[in-house]
């Protein structure tokens, strides 16, 4: 049988992977936005665990919006991310230092 | 071990090598690839919990439409993949030992002391005729109306957001200006005048 412990233990998994994806990547925007899909993905992954064991629709209600939130987005980022390309030639995070930060 | 519990660690494997393929590879189309391996395998994971419509609307939304938005970019930005891989080694070691102490202390959380079998029992599987999509459709349209109809919304920002940001103005654009158009006046905006010398029919033969 499979415990929901196993379902919560392969979503922190998830997570952590992606939380190192996002240190070692830290110069492609690309990766970084691959890698906070991820990040949602293992939460969504705990939603519907938890949803299924304790028998309340409520969790995958929550999925729901959290699809289509991350849906909008990874629209506007990579829309941004086009409009950068198209003034900057670069979407270098280190070369992306207008703002003086 | 049970049949379903041999798939659970069959899929749970493919999903965790398939998000180390996507933070490790040196080509974005690659990594991109690959994310849609893991989001594939993570419908079958939510099929195994009886999520069946949020697993096929994973399956449409994310690997149909947001990854091929993502391969789309990925290919459209033409990116110096050497700059992009600088620091990879150096964080290499501060990124294992974040991740690996990250997943140790939330398994000290989640892990089967207070999350196995005998706090949480495994729920009789649903009927036959039982359907996910229905149960799922009556909450979201009776319940959840207003958090459905705020998305819609969200959605729409989005796409306002995305064609705004990217539209340009072209030079050859043949497009006209509706200002001008209803600003036009009657005499000489419209028609106009040229003397000419008169001229005979030509009979056709």
């Amino acid at each position: 049988m499979i415990a929901l412990s196993d379902y919560l233990t392969l979503g922190a998994i998830l997570f952590s992977l992606s939380v190192a994806g996002i240190f070692l990547n830290r110069k492609n925007i690309i990766i970084i936005l691959m890698c906070v899909e991820l990040m949602l993905l293992a939460v969504n992954m705990n939603f519907v665990a938890f949803s299924r064991f304790l028998d309340d629709s409520a969790g995958q209600v929550f999925v729901f919006f959290i699809l289509t939130v991350a849906a909008a987005e990874a629209a506007i980022g990579l829309a941004i991310l086009v409009v950068l390309f198209r003034n900057r030639r670069t979407i270098n995070v280190a070369d992306l230092d207008t703002l003086k930060g | 071990m049970t049949f379903e519990k041999f798939l659970f660690y069959v899929f749970a494997t493919i999903l965790v090598l398939s998000a180390t393929m996507v933070i490790t590879r040196r080509n974005p189309v690659h990594s991109a690839l690959f994310l849609v391996l893991a989001f594939f395998t993570s419908a079958f994971l939510w099929m195994l919990l009886e999520a069946e419509f949020l697993a096929i609307v994973l399956v449409l939304v994310y690997v149909g439409a947001v990854m091929v938005l993502f391969l789309f970019v990925v290919m459209m930005l033409d990116t110096d993949l050497a700059a992009m891989r600088a620091g990879f080694v150096k964080m290499l070691p501060v990124g294992l030992v974040v991740a690996g102490l990250m997943a140790f202390e939330m398994f000290l959380v989640v892990g089967p002391k207070y999350f196995g079998l005998d706090k949480f029992a495994m729920p009789a599987p649903h009927p036959a005729d039982y359907s996910n999509t229905e149960e799922l459709g009556e909450v979201l349209y009776t319940v959840y109306m207003y958090p459905v109809e705020v998305a819609s919304v969200i959605l729409l920002v989005g796409i306002i957001a995305a064609i705004g940001l990217t539209m340009r103005k072209r030079p050859d654009n043949k497009s006209l200006d509706p200002s001008v158009q209803v600003r036009v006046t009657k005499g000489p905006d419209r028609i106009r005048m040229i003397k000419m010398e008169s001229e005979i029919k030509q009979e056709a033969k």
